[in-house]
């Protein structure tokens, strides 16, 4: 039986044709580079929302739960204009720069009050937005009533149950 | 004077070896981090960011992404609805496939991207359409925003 020569030549190199595979594997990069957006970090804030009704707050003293209503108030071109706040036993209004820190420090006082800790989960906040106010500002006012970043970076939860009234009608 | 050997064959053969590695990497880099979902998401919408966002721990078993633009219209999916009032049979239809899947509507969650400039009185009325089809759970999406 005779063998062939390629297969008696051992010093010859077998080389493989690469260029198709480059081809494709440069299609691929160009695609993938092409499709690559930096999306930041997306998180979530949770709001139980009522059905529709046009009830007042249910913030009376016939609740086992502590309600904190917070009434934000739109100005001009839907920017914020002022918050009004109020639990059964107190009630302020805030304006200026600071008003969303000082709600936060509000439901802190609120939360400090409580003094039965079983009851601090049932404290509640009812927003009641004008339809006009920006979302932003909602969602700066949900972040506050929601927690706190402290110096160390880390965040000081206050209120988890969070609902809105339902102003859809306002328009 | 003493030349070199020209090389006969006038090919010259770079090793493409670390090349195709790098590329390789590369590839599996985007492969990795490529975002398949960015259907859910509307490019003109400008979410606002709150330094207390925090990814989802878990995804939910069926969501709904509803994408609320300033002036009313919602993005559902790449698809662009006029008014919010004509995302009924939409809804009704991502309900059934909830359904299907054993979710009630109780619990799917609703995820809402709004603008930060849309009224909010826009996003409760996209939340009172929603419930008024039986959806309860809804999420406020936001932007992390690193302090």
């Amino acid at each position: 039986m005779k063998l062939s020569n390629t297969l008696s030549s051992e010093n010859e190199d077998i080389k493989l044709n690469m260029t198709a595979m480059i081809d494709v594997v440069f299609q691929l990069l160009v695609f993938f580079i092409l499709t690559f957006k930096i999306v930041a970090n997306e998180g979530d804030f949770n709001v139980k929302m009522p059905l529709a009704s046009n009830e007042p707050p249910s913030n009376t003293f016939e609740d086992l739960k502590t309600v904190i209503s917070v009434k934000l108030n739109a100005g001009d071109n839907g920017n914020i204009s002022g918050i009004d706040v109020s639990d059964q036993l107190q009630s302020s209004s805030l304006s200026g720069q600071d008003m969303f820190n000082e709600l936060t420090n509000f439901v802190e006082t609120v939360l400090a009050g409580n003094s039965d800790p079983s009851t601090a989960d049932d404290v509640e906040v009812e927003f009641d937005i004008d339809y006009a106010l920006k979302y932003q500002y909602t969602v700066q006012a949900i972040g506050s009533v929601s927690g706190k970043v402290l110096p160390d970076d880390s965040v000081k939860k206050l209120i988890e149950k969070i609902k809105f009234r339902d102003n859809s009608n306002q328009q | 004077m003493k030349f070199r050997k020209k090389n006969e064959s006038g090919i010259l053969e770079a090793d493409l070896t670390p090349m195709i590695d790098v590329t390789f990497q590369l590839i599996a880099f985007f492969m990795l981090i490529i975002n398949f979902s960015e259907v859910d998401r509307a490019e003109e919408i400008l979410l606002p960011a709150h330094q207390l966002a925090r990814p989802p721990e878990t995804r939910p078993d069926f969501q709904v992404i509803l994408n609320l633009i300033p002036d009313g219209s919602v993005v559902f999916s790449g698809q662009k609805v006029e008014k919010i009032d004509f995302l009924t049979g939409l809804l009704n239809r991502e309900i059934s496939a909830a359904q299907l899947e054993g979710v009630p509507p109780g619990e799917v969650a609703v995820v809402i991207r709004s603008h930060e400039d849309t009224p909010t009185g826009l996003v409760q009325e996209l939340i009172t359409k929603c419930q008024s089809l039986e959806l309860e759970n809804f999420s406020l999406r936001v932007k992390e925003r690193q302090e």
